[in-house]
């Protein structure tokens, strides 16, 4: 998944100048990033660095109020009719939200719902599909994420690391063209975090085209293909996560990975 | 309490004495006393015919109105659970005209007695004498007389139903904040509409966790329809009431009336029970699934 020729031909993400503000707090201060189709980029950085407000803005959970970003081809929460940009219907976000998938901090499982319901929950719900079909393929997606023996099982029966795969396959069934993970081993128990990478690498091994945001620096060296460092809202620099993390360019990024990597992973790098 | 010997280090076992609690017997005996003269004093009262209250007890008006009260209870009962969601979801909605008319809403049943208002639509014939639902600026319509409209029963059911959802808003409202946001987020990220998180989402589980309060409001229910005898509803109360308007067996109907609200409370207490054991420990887990608001709703996958 390194390999540094993989062809951009379609970029899924185009991020120029997004900015974005909680009232006075100015979160994003115009962040420019690409993603290209089939490209796994992490995103690293400090906390409160607006690097999670970020991938919420991808999917219109939180607005754009400045610059420009497309998604998928799309400028996220408008669309241009004649001369004007006319905001998006909680349809149209909807209907855009569809082609991608998104996994939380918090893997916020639907409660009432088994483990198969919670995958079979969007097709049946979203795409219309018939009841039967949707389970037949949401036990797919719960064998390949290791967990076709607990279908039946509730979300709170789970450990964490199985709710999180369950909220994977839940993202997997509407087959989406992009995969954003907001730290989504960071609610973990340090025994539970590989069960869940390992599900990611199998992803990013099959080509999927993906956005974490993540603390888990391993990971992101082995599966990225490319590193960005977050900061203060914008970004500091990014690059191929091996270069990066073994010459930052920025004082910024030196210090903050000083501060997250163990003794023996900086030895690594140097 | 103890009631083993306890063995000593030469393995000898050694009796526990029996505490006496002096204090609790002496509160027992008076509390009894007390409870066992009251009860004389009302059982062998010379002005109170228990034959009457046998004679009455199975009297087809009161079996006739014990089964008023039970329908005015249910549908109204239905009636403000259905209006109560309503008007939580409109109360919770973004747009200030709907969140601010029921806020209004709320306020004005919550604001003004059940009595009043069950006076008030008994009486709707005096605002308007007719009622009449037309398609507008046409002629295509129904009218009907209000006073054959607005009899005890619909005017109770009404009073009683549009009261409750009041209350019951407030009670749903709290159910639907209380369902976690991140799983709005989740709903939203697999590209549901507000309206669809909100059905398949939010108020499966937001019903779940107010059936047990839900249980409470019937009951409460089944004993204010006996205000329903102001506007003659014709349910246990207003007959029993107008038996004893003509016999003036008073004390004799009243305990009639209340043996009854009593078994029909003790029935209805049996039942939230089971209500609550089956939905109680999921109000707070929200776990479970195949319930009666899982029937009722549609659901993923089920």
């Amino acid at each position: 998944m390194n390999a540094p020729d993989k062809q951009p031909d379609k970029q899924v993400v185009q991020a120029s100048g997004v900015r974005m503000s909680y009232g006075e707090v100015q979160v994003l201060n115009g962040v420019d990033l690409t993603v290209a189709s089939g490209e796994v980029s992490c995103i690293i950085g400090p906390s409160g660095s607006g690097k999670s407000t970020f991938l919420r803005c991808l999917n219109g959970l939180e607005p754009v109020l400045g610059g420009s970003l497309r998604v998928l081809g799309q400028e996220v929460g408008h669309t241009l009719r004649g001369d004007r940009y006319h905001p998006w219907t909680p349809k149209e976000f909807a209907a855009f939200r569809r082609n991608i998938g998104m996994v939380f901090q918090r893997f916020n499982l639907f409660a009432h719902h088994s483990a198969l319901e919670n995958v079979a929950c969007g097709p049946v719900h979203v795409l219309g599909t018939p009841g039967d079909r949707a389970r037949a393929l949401a036990m797919e997606h719960l064998e390949r994420v290791g967990l076709a023996d607990h279908a039946h099982k509730r979300p709170h029966q789970l450990s964490g690391g199985q709710q999180q795969r369950v909220a994977i396959a839940r993202a997997l069934a509407m087959n989406p063209a992009l995969m954003l993970f907001d730290e989504p081993t960071s609610a973990l128990d340090p025994e539970l975090v590989d069960e869940v990478l390992e599900v990611m690498k199998g992803l990013a091994a099959e080509g999927m085209t993906m956005v974490v945001v993540t603390h888990e620096i391993a990971f992101a060296r082995e599966v990225g293909d490319w590193l960005t460092f977050f900061a203060d809202g914008v970004v500091v620099e990014r690059g191929r996560p091996r270069e990066l993390l073994a010459n930052p360019g920025h004082e910024r990024t030196r210090a903050f990975l000083s501060s997250v990597l163990h003794p023996k992973e900086r030895q690594d790098h140097q | 309490m103890r009631t083993e010997p306890i063995t000593d280090a030469s393995g000898r076992p050694i009796p526990v004495a029996r505490t006496w609690h002096w204090g609790r017997w002496l509160a027992a005996v008076v509390a009894l006393a007390v409870a066992a003269q009251l009860a004389y004093l009302i059982v062998a009262n010379p002005n109170l015919d228990w034959g009457k209250v046998a004679e009455y007890v199975f009297h087809d008006r009161i079996l006739s109105g014990v089964w008023v009260t039970i329908e005015i209870s249910v549908l109204a009962t239905a009636l403000g659970l259905i209006l109560g969601v309503l008007v939580a979801i409109m109360r919770l909605a973004h747009n200030p005209v709907l969140s601010g008319l029921a806020t209004f809403y709320i306020w004005f049943f919550r604001g003004t007695p059940v009595l009043v208002q069950l006076i008030f639509w008994y009486n709707l014939a005096f605002l308007f004498p007719e009622l009449v639902l037309k398609i507008p600026f046409t002629m295509i319509g129904v009218k009907w007389d209000t006073n054959d409209v607005m009899t005890g029963f619909t005017s109770a059911m009404l009073g009683l139903g549009l009261n409750l959802a009041a209350y019951f808003a407030e009670t749903v409202r709290a159910g639907i904040q209380a369902v976690d946001n991140g799983q709005t987020e989740a709903a939203y990220a697999l590209g549901m509409t507000p309206a669809k998180r909100m059905r398949v989402i939010v108020l499966p589980q937001a019903l779940r966790i107010i059936i047990p309060p839900t249980g409470n409001e019937f009951i409460s229910m089944l004993k204010t329809t006996s205000l329903v005898y102001v506007v003659a509803g014709h349910d246990l109360m207003t007959n029993a009431s107008q038996i004893y308007k003509a016999n003036n067996r008073i004390m004799e109907l009243l305990i009639v009336a209340s043996l009854w609200y009593m078994l029909m409370t003790a029935v209805a207490t049996f039942l939230q029970g089971r209500l609550e054991r089956r939905f109680g420990s999921e109000a707070v887990r929200l776990v479970r699934g195949g319930g009666l608001a899982a029937r009722i709703l549609p659901k993923a996958a089920a």
